[in-house]
């Protein structure tokens, strides 16, 4: 079972034994505090998790995989993660089981698939 | 943005607790979502995105510097994919 903003504010929650409305007042703020920074172009750097950056795309002419149709891209601005190392290697390190895909990735959307650079 | 602007945001949105205790619980918000991942689950935060856990087959790669032939072991990385909210509001549009 994937793991919701809700289920987080409910460990939170317990594990710091604050009331429910705190602990979603605060995992709220965490969020809302980092899509304002991306809002502003800002970067985001958390030691250890790891970075968010802005990047801005170029409009382009691409295709709808589906019917092959050409479509006209706007220039856009995406929100851009790359894992710290330490998240990076725990989760390589991981044993658990992982959840098939759930095909909620649509197609159109997927213009930009993983980038599988490693280097640091 | 750094973590300690984060801890600083709950300090002053949240109210009701010290410095201290502000950075404990954004360190204690961070360590749950690391460890679920960890785990292989996926964390989905809505109006933000997904953070999903994928894993990569072996496959033949190259260093691009010597063009030496080399195998990228199997392995599990971690992706995110935003949200379309936080896509249109990237892109001033409304959130929904």
């Amino acid at each position: 079972m994937p793991v919701t903003k809700s289920d987080l504010i409910e460990q939170l929650s317990e594990a710091l034994k604050l009331p429910k409305g705190k602990a979603e007042l605060v995992v709220n703020t965490i969020f809302d505090s980092m899509v304002a920074a991306l809002q502003r172009g800002e970067r985001i750097e958390i030691r250890g998790f790891g970075s968010f950056e802005v990047r801005n795309y170029k409009a382009y002419e691409g295709r709808n995989p589906r019917t092959g149709e050409p479509v006209h891209v706007k220039p856009k601005r995406l929100p851009f993660f790359k894992v710290g190392k330490e998240l990076r290697e725990n989760v390589n390190a991981g044993t658990g089981t992982i959840e098939a895909d759930d095909h909620d990735d649509d197609v159109v959307n997927d213009e930009h698939p993983d980038e599988d650079d490693d280097q640091d | 943005m750094t973590k300690a602007d984060i801890i600083e945001a709950v300090y002053e949105k949240v109210g009701g607790f010290s410095k201290k205790e502000a950075s404990e619980i954004v360190e204690s918000v961070f360590k749950t979502v690391k460890q679920t991942l960890a785990t292989g689950e996926k964390i989905k935060i809505s109006g933000f995105g997904n953070f999903v856990v994928r894993a990569k087959k072996a496959r033949i790669g190259r260093n691009p510097q010597t063009g030496e032939e080399i195998t990228i072991s199997e392995r599990r990385v971690l992706t995110f994919k935003p949200s379309q909210v936080l896509k249109n509001v990237l892109n001033g549009l409304p959130a929904v």
